[in-house]
């Protein structure tokens, strides 16, 4: 008789850790949703801040024409190739903005100083979003991995989460003299 | 926006975490935010209004040397009580490794916990032994910070996790000070700010140069700012040299500023223990010109040197040649002070304030970490 007992509490214990577990494995699921929606908010920022500083008339045609076009190029990728274009964007912007003594002239301008302090700071956020993104998708990874979950399919049909790769240098002209 | 900032050391104790967070809270008020400062520590202390403290700390050997902890189950409660009366959006905590209350309030937080590390660690035993608590107590976090990439290193490489440097900040514009003319020498006036007695700030590689400079330039002048024994230090300088040489004790943050500029070099001849040097940042803000030795911290915030000087770290020899040819060269201490002038701008509260409310932005969308105290807890298989 003891050993229904016994069989009984065990069972009980292991449901209520695997509905503890599924829980978790969910609540990491909507995070990770959120701070994907956050990520993509911070890198629209940045391809908006650099259309706003190439079409304000600041900075050579050339240059211009090569940030806008990046930038663009960034906003409208489909979701293959939009990380491929966020890295184009930041190649383009580390060529433009790299040098702080090149800046420095360009800074004497009040209005042009606020447009690079702009971008400098929409450079950082895109790129703290993606670290604390992926610190998220390690986080789930490492759960999803675990035995009892990956047997009983706790996860469900979510798939597994992946973290994003991509170029997102600060320029060092934006870096040490906004 | 409501923000709790947990402090893990005693408010009355002078440190660089404490001012860290008085210059932030002073700077969110200013912007209409509320903020509440929890640290250990007792009521009777004269303390801002802002600082809510939860006891006495205890010293207990911890990783290796002595740490002032606060632990235990009456702090605990204390800091679950100022997390539900606090309502907070988020939940800021400072140096969460140190096993003080940040591990506790990032347990029983259920809103998201942003954590910053200002210190670099060296690895010991004891550390690898709490790993496993402290890192499931890391992956509450929304958000992590590291000041320096030395302090941020430390993160990844022992406790794991990545996290974002965003540098310590500072009221660029309290440093605009007058020069004082008492300060000021014909050949140049030489300053040095740290604990006189702390071999890591590096005073005795100075006092080696210094007979080297003052041979060079005879009316010149060494400033030394900090305590320590100083009738046993100005005994051991040779006698030519030593009146030059002039003690400040301890100095107020005005007397700081105004010593920085009135300087014509500020020496930073630190050997190591530095995260990120934000003495270096006080000086390029005051319009001194600097002269530092090479660790990786002053390094980056020199920018490689492009906005001050650089010599290899403990040179006596290479720091006097460097000293006597910025002396002998007022155009390259021009150039250093306008790159540093616009350079330090980086540090200034305004903008390291943007940086940290934009990150306490992203973890209140992205929502909190913990379980909390809703759900129960069960240990992992």
């Amino acid at each position: 008789m003891e050993w229904v007992f016994i069989t009984i509490a065990v069972l009980a214990a292991l449901g209520v850790y695997l509905s503890w577990t599924a829980g978790r494995l969910d609540r990491r699921h909507a995070r990770l949703d959120a701070s994907r929606a956050v990520l993509d908010a911070e890198f629209l920022r940045r391809s908006g801040s650099v259309l706003d500083l190439a079409t304000a008339g600041l900075l050579d045609p050339a240059t211009s024409v090569v940030l806008a076009d990046a930038a663009s190029r960034a906003r409208t990728a489909d979701d293959s190739d939009r990380y491929q274009a966020e890295s184009d964007l930041t190649a383009v912007l580390v060529a433009a903005l790299d040098d702080p003594d090149d800046l420095a002239p360009l800074r004497e301008d009040p209005g042009a100083a606020a447009a690079l302090d702009e971008l400098a700071m929409s450079c950082r956020r895109a790129a703290h979003a993606r670290r604390f993104h992926n610190e998220l998708v390690r986080g789930a990874t490492r759960l999803r991995r675990k035995a009892l979950v990956r047997w009983l399919r706790l996860a469900g049909y979510a798939p597994m989460p992946e973290t994003v790769e991509l170029d997102d240098r600060v320029p060092h002209g934006l870096e040490t003299a906004s | 926006m409501n923000v709790g900032i947990a402090c893990p050391y005693s408010w009355d104790v002078p440190g660089g975490v404490q001012v860290h967070i008085r210059d932030f809270t002073e700077e969110l008020t200013r912007r209409g935010h509320t903020v509440s400062v929890l640290a250990p520590g007792d009521d009777d202390d004269d303390l801002p209004p802002y600082v809510v403290t939860v006891g006495r700390p205890v010293s207990i050997p911890y990783n290796g040397s002595v740490a002032r902890v606060a632990f235990g189950p009456r702090i605990a409660a204390r800091v679950r009580r100022w997390l539900l009366d606090g309502e907070f959006d988020v939940v800021h905590v400072h140096e969460p490794a140190s096993l003080s209350l940040g591990l506790i309030t990032t347990w029983w937080a259920e809103v998201p916990v942003v954590a910053t590390s200002h210190s670099a660690m060296r690895r010991s035993r004891a550390m690898s032994a709490a790993q496993g608590i402290l890192k499931s107590a890391f992956e509450k976090f929304t958000a992590h910070i590291a000041v320096s990439e030395e302090a941020r290193r430390t993160v990844v490489q022992h406790l794991g996790g990545d996290a974002v440097l965003i540098p310590n900040g500072l009221y660029v514009d309290r440093f605009a000070v007058p020069r004082r003319q008492e300060w000021f020498s014909p050949d140049g006036t030489l300053s040095f700010l740290g604990r006189l007695d702390e071999p890591r700030k590096g005073l005795q590689v100075l006092l080696a140069a210094w007979p080297a400079v003052h041979d060079a330039f005879p009316k010149a002048r060494l400033l030394v700012a900090g305590r320590g024994e100083i009738d046993e230090i100005r005994r051991g300088i040779d006698p030519r040299h030593r009146d030059a040489v002039q003690f400040l004790g301890g100095v107020s943050d005005e007397d700081k500023a105004a010593m920085l500029a009135s300087s014509d070099i500020y020496v930073a001849p630190h050997i190591g223990g530095e995260s990120f040097g934000i003495v270096l940042a006080e000086a390029m803000a005051a319009g001194a010109p600097v002269l530092a030795s090479e660790l990786e911290a002053f390094r980056t915030v020199l920018d490689g040197g492009r906005l001050g000087s650089l010599v290899p770290v403990g040179d006596a020899d290479a720091l006097a040649a460097e000293a006597i040819a910025l002396l002998g060269d007022p155009g390259r201490r021009q150039l250093y002070r306008e790159a540093a002038t616009t350079g330090v701008r980086r540090y200034d509260w305004s903008r390291v304030t943007d940086e940290i409310l934009a990150v306490y932005e992203m973890a209140i969308a992205v929502g909190a970490g913990g379980a909390g105290r809703h759900t129960f807890r069960l240990p992992r298989l």
